[in-house]
C-alpha cells in the first residue's frame, strides 16, 4: 500500500503504460520537462523518444494524435489546460469521434487526450474552465472525470487500452489535494460505470471531480444533522451510467446534481432529464442543481471565484432544502 | 383549528398558553386543543406577537376555523410577509410563487393561525409554503398502488406537503380504527330547580356515540360465548408473577397470555383478522390487536402492532405502556391506528358475560370475562373446583359466518386451556 496523490496516480499510470506497450507515446506542450503540473516528470528520461514536446498548437496535438492512432500507435496527448482544448474541437468532434462510425467499425482510433480542468486554484479566465459538457455532448468520444487516485489509475489505464478516443479530465485542484492509499496495479475497470460512494435514504447527490469531494464533505455535515445522503461518483460523463443514477433516484426520490460547470447546458440538465424521463413516478421533489452561475469564465478574484464555485456549504444548503421538501 | 387526526372535524380549545401581546417564537405552543382523537399543543407557525384570541377557552370549533391572530415579526419592506422563522422555507428554486402579489404595505399584518389540512373547502394557496395538497409523482404512485386516500395522510414536508415517506408510513400503519380520546364529563347550567342536569357531550363522547351507532347499524352482529378452564394458566401466572415483576418491572396479568393465545388463534383463522376498506374486505397478515381501555376520559383502543410477533413478556410490557399512556392521555396518533382485531378485558369490572360491539371496520371482538372458581364436572363424572373464564365473541356477519367464528373461539379455548 502506498499513499498517492492524484498527480502521482496519473504519472505512475503513464509510466506503466509506456513500459508495457511500445505503441504508447506522450505528446504535449512542455511534457519533456515534466509539464506544468509535473504529470510527466521523469518520463522523458526513462522512456527515451516517447515523451514528445509539441508546438503550442492544440489542433496539431490532437490532429497528430489522430494520425498516429490511424497508424496503430496509442497516443496519449496532453492539453496543458482544458481551457485551450477548443482549438482542437474540430479535430476531436468532426474527425476523431466519428472514425469508427464512418468506417462502419472497420477502423478505430485508440487515443487519449488528457487535460487538467476546473477551478478553485485562482487560475482566472484561461486556467479554470469546465469544458466537459461540450465534449460529453459528442457521441463517439468517451469522457472520463474521476475523483480519487485509485480511479485515476484504473480509468487512465482503461482509457489508454480503449480502442476509441477518450477525453480524460483531471481536476487540477485535486492534483495534490486528494490523497489515497493505493494498492499495486490499477484495478480492472470499465469506462461508463458510476459508483455509489456513500449510502443514505434521504436524498441522492450526483457529482464528479472536485465536486464529488465537496459533496462527500457536505454529506458528512448533513449526517450530523440527521440527513443521510447517497453520493454517486459519476466517474464517466459520456456515456453516463444511467442504471446507477436511476436506481438511486428511485430509491431516494430526491436528487441533487452538482457540477462547477455553468448551469445552463451543463451535464446536470441531461441527468435531470434522464431521471424525469425514466423515474418520474419515483420523484418526491423537484430535481435540484447546484452549479456555477451563468457567467462566461471563472473569475480570478478570490471572493468572486468563491462566489462562482459550488462548495460543501452550498451543496449542504441545497440538500437541506431538498430533504425538508 | 388544525386537523389532529383522520376524520376529525372539530376541536376544543382546552387552554390558551399565550396572552395577547406576548412574544411568540416559532413553534411556541399557542394553546392546547382537544379533539375526538388526541389532545395536543398547537405550535405557532409564525414568529411575532400574540394578537387577538378569536376562540375562547372551552369552545369547540370546526377544523379550519381561525383560532387567534399572530402579528408577524417585522419583515423587510418589499418582501412578502411570509416564512420568516428560522429553519423555515424561504423559497429558492423549489418555491411555488405566491398566488397573491406581495403586499405593498410592509407594515406587519396580523396573520390568522390556520393550520388546517383543508379538507372540506378547496384549498386556496395564498402562501408559497402551503403545500399540503401538492402531491409529487412518487406520492401519487404510492397512493394509487395502495389505494391510499391522500386527504387522510398527515404531511411532514415543507408547508405541510405529504412526502413519500409519509405515505409509506401511512401504508405501514393503516388508517385509524375506533377513535379514542378524552370524554371528560361536564354539566351544562340548567334552570334552578330543574329535576335534571344536561350532560355536555365532549368530542370524545360524541365520537364514541357516532362510531358505535354506525357499527351497530352497518354491521349485523352475531354473538357467541365459550367457557374455558384456565386453572393451569392461573397457577402458572401465580407462580411467575413475583419473578416477572422483578425482572420486567410490570405486573403480569392474564391479559398478555390471553392476547398471545388470540394471536395464535388469529393465525389459524385469518378471516377474523380483517378490516373493511370501503367495499373491500382485507385480511391482514399482521395481528394488530387493539386493547379496549376504559379511562375516566372515555373508551380508548390503543393498538399493539404486530402483536403476533411478541412474547407474553413483550405483550405485557407493551400493553402496560399503552394502558398507562391511555390514562395519562399521552397516546400518539399511531398508537390508535391500524387495529385489525380487538380484545376487551371486561372481566376487570367483574363481568362474567358481555356482548361487545364490533369495533368496525374490524370484523370481530372478543372479551375476556372474570375468572371465577366454580364446581365443574371433570373426567370420570367427578366434580372439581376449577378456575373458569367465559370468552365472548361478537362478529360482523357480513364478513364471516359461525363456521369461522365458532372455529376461532374453539381454537382459542383449546389454546387457553393448554397454557400452563
Amino acid at each position: 500500500m502506498a499513499s498517492m496523490t492524484v498527480i502521482e496516480a496519473v504519472r505512475s499510470t503513464l509510466d506503466e503504460a509506456l513500459g508495457r506497450d511500445d505503441r504508447v507515446f506522450i505528446l504535449g506542450e512542455d511534457v519533456e520537462a515534466g509539464g506544468v503540473f509535473r504529470a510527466t516528470e521523469g518520463l522523458a528520461a526513462k522512456h527515451t523518444g516517447r515523451v514528445i514536446d509539441s508546438p503550442l498548437a492544440e489542433s496539431s496535438i490532437i490532429g497528430i494524435s489522430i494520425g498516429a492512432a490511424h497508424y496503430g500507435m496509442r497516443p496519449v496527448a496532453e492539453i496543458q489546460f482544458a481551457d485551450f482544448i477548443h482549438a482542437g474541437f474540430d479535430q476531436l468532434c468532426s474527425e476523431a469521434s466519428r472514425w469508427c462510425y464512418r468506417t462502419r467499425g472497420d477502423a478505430y482510433l485508440p487515443m487519449v487526450v488528457r487535460t487538467p480542468w476546473g477551478g478553485g486554484v485562482h487560475g482566472g479566465q484561461h486556467h479554470s474552465q469546465s469544458i466537459e459538457a461540450y465534449y460529453a455532448h459528442m457521441p463517439g468520444i468517451k469522457v472520463v472525470a474521476p475523483a480519487f487516485p485509485a480511479d485515476y489509475r484504473s480509468l487512465l489505464r482503461a482509457a489508454i487500452e480503449d480502442p476509441n478516443p477518450v477525453l480524460f479530465l483531471e481536476h487540477k485542484r485535486t492534483y495534490r489535494l486528494i490523497r489515497q492509499e493505493v494498492e499495486g496495479a490499477p484495478a480492472e475497470t470499465v469506462i461508463g460505470r458510476a459508483r455509489v460512494t456513500r449510502n443514505g435514504p434521504d436524498l441522492t447527490i450526483i457529482a464528479y471531480g472536485l465536486m464529488l469531494h465537496e459533496s462527500l464533505a457536505a454529506a458528512e455535515t448533513l449526517s450530523s444533522e440527521g440527513i443521510e445522503s447517497t453520493v454517486v461518483d459519476l466517474l464517466t460523463l459520456n456515456p453516463i451510467d444511467r442504471e446507477t443514477i436511476l436506481e438511486s433516484a428511485r430509491a431516494t426520490g430526491k436528487v441533487l446534481i452538482v457540477h462547477e460547470d455553468t448551469l445552463t447546458g451543463g451535464l446536470g440538465g441531461e441527468i435531470a432529464a434522464m431521471i424525469a424521463e425514466h423515474a418520474f413516478e419515483y420523484l418526491d421533489a423537484p430535481i435540484r442543481r447546484v452549479a456555477g452561475p451563468d457567467i462566461p469564465p471563472m473569475p480570478f478574484h478570490h471572493a468572486m471565484e468563491d462566489f462562482f464555485m459550488p462548495n460543501r456549504e452550498k451543496i449542504a444548503a441545497a440538500a437541506r432544502e431538498l430533504a425538508a421538501y | 383549528m388544525p386537523q389532529l387526526g383522520e376524520s376529525v372535524t372539530e376541536g376544543t380549545i382546552l387552554k390558551w398558553m399565550k396572552e395577547p401581546g406576548e412574544a411568540v417564537r416559532l413553534d411556541d405552543p399557542l394553546c392546547e386543543i382537544e379533539t375526538e382523537k388526541v389532545t395536543a399543543e398547537l405550535p405557532s407557525p409564525f414568529e411575532g406577537t400574540m394578537g387577538k384570541i378569536l376562540v375562547p377557552q372551552g369552545e369547540t370549533v370546526d377544523v379550519g376555523t381561525p383560532l387567534c391572530e399572530v402579528v408577524e415579526a417585522a419583515v423587510a419592506p418589499g418582501h412578502p410577509a411570509s416564512g420568516s422563522g428560522e429553519g423555515k422555507w424561504l423559497g429558492g428554486p423549489m418555491a411555488i410563487p405566491p398566488d397573491e402579489p406581495p403586499a405593498a404595505d410592509p407594515a406587519p399584518a396580523p396573520v390568522a393561525v390556520r393550520a388546517s389540512r383543508a379538507v372540506s373547502p378547496a384549498p386556496s394557496r395564498t402562501r408559497p409554503d402551503e403545500r399540503e395538497r401538492f402531491f409529487s409523482p412518487a406520492v401519487m404512485r404510492l397512493a394509487r398502488e395502495h389505494s391510499v386516500d391522500l386527504s387522510q395522510v398527515t404531511g411532514s414536508g415543507i408547508g405541510g406537503r405529504v412526502t413519500r415517506r409519509d405515505v409509506e408510513r401511512h401504508i405501514a400503519t393503516g388508517p385509524a380504527p375506533m377513535p379514542a380520546g378524552a370524554a371528560g364529563p361536564g354539566v351544562a347550567p340548567t334552570a334552578p330547580g330543574a329535576p335534571y342536569e344536561t350532560v355536555v357531550l365532549s368530542p370524545t363522547r360524541r365520537t364514541i356515540a357516532e362510531h358505535l351507532v354506525r357499527s351497530n347499524v352497518e354491521a349485523p352482529q352475531a354473538w357467541t360465548m365459550v367457557e374455558c378452564d384456565v386453572t393451569r394458566l392461573v397457577a402458572l401466572r401465580e407462580q411467575d408473577k413475583e419473578r416477572f415483576r422483578e425482572q420486567e418491572g410490570v405486573d403480569l396479568t392474564l391479559l398478555p397470555y390471553f392476547t398471545a393465545a388470540v394471536c395464535e388463534a388469529l393465525r389459524a383463522f385469518p378471516m377474523m383478522n380483517a378490516r373493511w376498506e370501503g367495499e373491500e374486505l382485507r385480511r391482514y397478515r399482521a395481528a394488530n390487536v387493539a386493547i379496549a381501555v376504559a379511562t375516566e376520559h372515555g373508551l380508548v383502543t390503543p393498538v399493539v402492532h404486530d402483536a403476533g410477533d411478541l412474547s407474553v413478556a413483550g405483550l405485557a410490557k407493551r400493553i402496560a405502556d399503552l394502558v398507562q399512556r391511555a390514562h395519562a392521555r399521552k397516546l400518539r396518533l399511531e398508537d390508535i391506528q391500524g387495529g385489525t382485531f380487538t380484545v376487551n378485558n371486561t372481566g376487570s369490572f367483574g363481568s362474567v358475560a358481555s356482548k361487545p360491539i364490533v369495533n368496525t371496520p374490524q370484523v370481530a371482538i372478543v372479551t375476556m370475562e372474570r375468572v371465577v372458581k366454580r364446581p365443574v364436572v371433570v373426567e370420570g363424572d367427578a366434580i372439581a373446583v376449577r378456575s373458569m373464564v367465559n370468552v365472548c365473541l361478537s362478529f360482523d356477519h357480513r364478513a364471516l359466518d359461525g363456521y369461522e367464528a365458532g372455529g376461532f373461539l374453539a381454537d382459542l379455548k383449546r389454546r387457553l386451556e393448554a397454557i400452563g
